[in-house]
């Protein structure tokens, strides 16, 4: 099996390489690129993201074609792919960081800025907390409900069609952190800095 | 509910974990990589490495064990000391770290941590910030490991770096760093009080309720703590148990 970890020049991918290193051993050819005729022959992907909704989506258009081959992948294709953090994000149609940014428009949604309250919640929500786990996921396989799973952002996906979403997460508010549509994964939480729990997501994910 | 971390921190001195009493004195204990890889296993919420002698020194070293940590270690690591330059956080980050601690060069420029926090994302800027009381309520920075008074109050420059894109704070009281008679609590409450972002309690812990202290009383995110724990003193469980017991919500 060949599983892409897309590199498009956006924020640290270090941990998510070497997580997925980890998981996969030998059983799973890992590339980590932006080439767009790798992705066409991938089996899986993993989208990350780092950094700011807008600064991901500019850098992920920057690169000529990146854009159509991840979508033949994933909507026509209907592959296999996890978006992790701004990843999952960039689902959206909308993002509303740094400015008003038009998102991949693969889940119907937009991401926005979570409300702490008047200050009543430190943002970002940095830390690992518990999710609440809502929907059966092949990817949540062996993951017991209130797993801790380690959390930084300060921007939250909301989907329109509510149906979509795994899990969500306690802060200032219920806070979306798992959806699953179709072939389309993606968690809030980052599953690569989340411990044994977090790399067994990881290999539900290799394993589907 | 978001779970109050336990971090434990690991000075490094060319290539070797060290901790000193305020920073002189420093005892040799061990290797950075299998004691971050201790920690891990036994539960610590973040790792984070203080590369104290990197100002002087060659950095090819500390990114080596980051590296190496990395592909042991599966929680959060921050790595600090001698960053300077867009170039050094570039290199830790890629080296495995997910995020820098910036402490000097934050004081000379805040630019700097504006111009970090837009390339890489304020999710791995952490600013560091020495502090040192200089009368009854009132603190001020300090760099080079609390030898250089800067002048600039600890209150003012935490809304600065706040504002300037920092992620996190991680707070280090100068006065009890290395003398394990606890965080300073009002210092820790001044500065959470006054900010948004989450900042963590450093310099003093020697007990657990030292740690309870630094959360339930000054507010803090999260608590650093090195000879408490380094030198097994107090195991992580136990002092995620503790808290527990006394109603501070953490991962166990």
């Amino acid at each position: 099996m060949n599983v892409t970890i897309v590199d498009y020049q956006s924020g640290n991918i270090s941990s998510v390489i070497n997580s997925f290193t980890e998981v996969a051993k030998s059983k799973v050819k890992l590339e980590v690129t932006s080439d767009v005729n790798k992705i066409k022959s991938s089996d899986k992907i993993v989208l990350p993201g780092q950094g700011s909704f807008k600064s991901c989506v500019d850098s992920l258009n920057s690169i000529n074609g990146l854009v159509d081959s991840l979508k033949d992948f994933a909507i026509t294709n209907k592959k296999p792919l996890l978006g992790i953090c701004v990843g999952l994000q960039m689902f959206a149609d909308i993002g509303y960081e740094e400015a008003e940014t038009k998102g991949l428009g693969w889940i119907a949604g937009k991401v926005s800025k979570i409300d702490n309250q008047n200050g009543k919640f430190k943002l970002p929500h940095i830390g690992w907390n518990e999710i609440d786990i809502k929907k059966k996921s092949k990817i949540f396989k062996d993951i017991e409900n209130k797993s801790h799973m380690y959390f930084v952002h300060s921007y939250e996906f909301i989907p329109q069609n509510k149906s979509v979403i795994l899990a969500t997460t306690d802060y200032s508010s219920k806070i979306v952190c798992a959806v699953e549509k179709d072939n389309l994964f993606g968690t809030q939480f980052h599953p690569e800095k989340s411990d044994k729990i977090g790399l067994k997501i990881i290999d539900n994910f290799l394993k589907l | 509910m978001l779970k109050n971390r336990i971090i434990p921190c690991l000075d490094v001195k060319n290539g070797r974990v060290v901790k000193g009493i305020n920073f002189v004195e420093l005892k040799d204990a061990g290797d950075p990589v299998e004691q971050a890889k201790i920690y891990s296993d036994s539960g610590a919420d973040e790792i984070c490495f203080l590369d104290i002698t990197a100002s002087n020194e060659n950095r090819e070293t500390i990114i080596d064990i980051v590296r190496k940590t990395a592909k042991e270690c599966f929680v959060p690591l921050t790595v600090g000391g001698g960053v300077r330059t867009i170039q050094n956080i570039t290199d830790l980050l890629l080296a495995g770290a997910d995020k820098v601690s910036i402490n000097t060069a934050a004081v000379k420029n805040v630019n700097f941590v504006k111009e970090a926090s837009k390339k890489f994302g304020s999710q791995c800027i952490v600013v560091a910030i020495d502090a040192k009381r200089v009368s009854e309520q009132k603190w001020d920075v300090f760099t080079h490991g609390g030898r250089n008074k800067t002048g600039i109050d600890a209150v003012e420059f935490a809304k600065q770096v706040e504002t300037n894109g920092a992620g996190e704070i991680l707070l280090t009281s100068m006065d009890r760093d290395g003398t394990k008679s606890g965080y300073d609590v009002e210092l820790l409450k001044v500065i959470t009080d006054s900010t948004n972002i989450p900042v963590i309690a450093s310099g003093g812990a020697g007990t657990l309720d030292h740690l309870y202290d630094g959360i339930v009383k000054g507010g803090a995110s999260a608590v650093l703590a090195a000879s408490i724990f380094h030198y097994g003193e107090f195991k992580i469980k136990e002092a995620k148990e503790y808290l527990n017991s006394k109603n501070v919500s953490v991962r166990l």
